[in-house]
């Protein structure tokens, strides 16, 4: 059942360890020819991935990078907006807080002094109605004195 | 046929011959070597079908292995010139370490041949040789394709004393891979098969594990010293 593989029979050769023949050089152009037949279906295309994605990984990197560097640059100067807008408002505030504590304070002494005015013309008023009184008290304790005397010599 | 046990048998140097015009060649290697070589193929094959930005199965795997291949050439070869060499010292470990696992893995026991029996086909001289020759060659084409004749400086280098020393290096590098290869995996296969013919149950166990071991560290080291080598010869002296 092997006879196909046993093509010579006849005048085998004694063989050994060391049987040098003509399988040394088939072997060597086997060889030669595995070398150039693993270059075109391995080393070739799986190299071409492998470095293309090698380029790929590094100029997504690079890309990345810079991406970053875009960011903290936008981070920093929108970080400065913000601290100037906060200064702003707090100066904002400030300011308004001073307005309405001096419009506090206006309205304060306006109405002070109109209560002022206001009390100053009351106690003139009181006053002028006092020596009215008194005024028209002493006409009339004329007159009765008067009149008590002239009831007194009358009677 | 007779009831053939797959177990117990052990079978050092014997070959199937098989006959190309008046030349011998070992049949059971290039069969073996196939059908490695198929299964590598086919998860490649799988694996780079639809090839997508974000891996998904078998592409997880190959973009390992590859980036693993590639950072071995990047180291001993250099930055500059070793995507020329990827594919080669890629297939010198992808092909040892397929054959040395399959060898380990696959029970080839249960094809029985009539003469010979499958297994790694690193476990052959022929084949570790014939890479070793070729990482000579590559070495050699490396250096004059890229220095042209300032390549032989490299046999003076540091000193001209070194030239004995680097000529012998030319024939003991070859001579070192292959044989290094070739004995260690020969060396397993005949462990786990000579324990497995005395207590064919658990007790290989171990060394098969062991073996799996050395077959993968011999595969890198096959392919770390195949691209050293290539290295040394494109290498530029900082002057």
């Amino acid at each position: 059942m092997h006879s196909w593989l046993l093509l010579a029979e006849a005048a085998t050769p004694k063989g050994g360890l060391f049987d040098l023949d003509a399988t040394l050089p088939l072997m060597a152009v086997q060889v030669v020819v595995l070398t150039f037949v693993l270059n075109a279906l391995f080393f070739r295309p799986v190299g071409k991935t492998v470095e293309d994605r090698e380029g790929y990984i590094s100029t997504s990197r690079a890309q990345a990078k810079e991406k970053l560097a875009q960011a903290e640059r936008l981070e920093a100067e929108l970080k400065a907006q913000l601290l100037d807008a906060r200064k702003q408002s707090v100066a904002v505030i400030q300011k308004a807080e001073e307005e309405v504590d001096r419009l506090f304070r206006e309205a304060l002494a306006v109405a002070q002094s109109e209560a002022n005015s206001v009390r100053e013309k009351a106690r003139g008023e009181v006053d002028a109605e006092k020596a009215k009184a008194f005024s028209g008290i002493d006409s009339q304790a004329e007159k009765l004195s008067s009149l008590i005397v002239d009831r007194l010599l009358a009677a | 046929m007779l009831l053939h046990l797959p177990l117990a048998e052990l079978e050092v140097g014997h070959h199937l011959y098989w006959q190309i015009g008046n030349l011998n060649i070992h049949g059971q290697v290039f069969l073996s070597s196939w059908i490695v070589i198929g299964a590598l193929l086919a998860v490649v094959v799988l694996g780079t079908r639809k090839m997508e930005r974000d891996p998904r199965g078998v592409q997880n795997l190959l973009e390992f292995l590859w980036d693993y291949l590639r950072d071995l050439a990047r180291d001993q070869i250099g930055e500059k010139v070793y995507r020329d060499w990827l594919p080669f010292i890629g297939t010198l470990f992808l092909f040892i370490f397929v054959s040395n696992w399959g060898g380990a893995l696959i029970p080839w026991r249960i094809v029985h041949l009539p003469s010979g029996e499958l297994g790694a086909p690193t476990a052959d001289i022929n084949t570790t040789v014939a890479m070793a020759l070729l990482v000579s060659l590559a070495f050699f084409y490396a250096g004059l394709s890229n220095k042209g004749l300032k390549f032989f400086e490299y046999y003076v280098e540091p000193t001209p004393i070194m030239l004995p020393f680097k000529i012998i290096e030319e024939f003991t590098k070859p001579l070192s891979l292959s044989f290094r290869l070739f004995g260690n995996i020969l060396a397993d296969e005949l462990a786990v098969a000579v324990l497995a013919s005395l207590v064919p149950l658990l007790v290989p166990l171990p060394v098969m594990l062991l073996g799996l071991f050395t077959s993968a560290i011999q595969a890198l080291i096959f392919a770390t010293l195949a691209a050293f080598y290539i290295g040394e010869a494109v290498h530029e002296e900082a002057h």
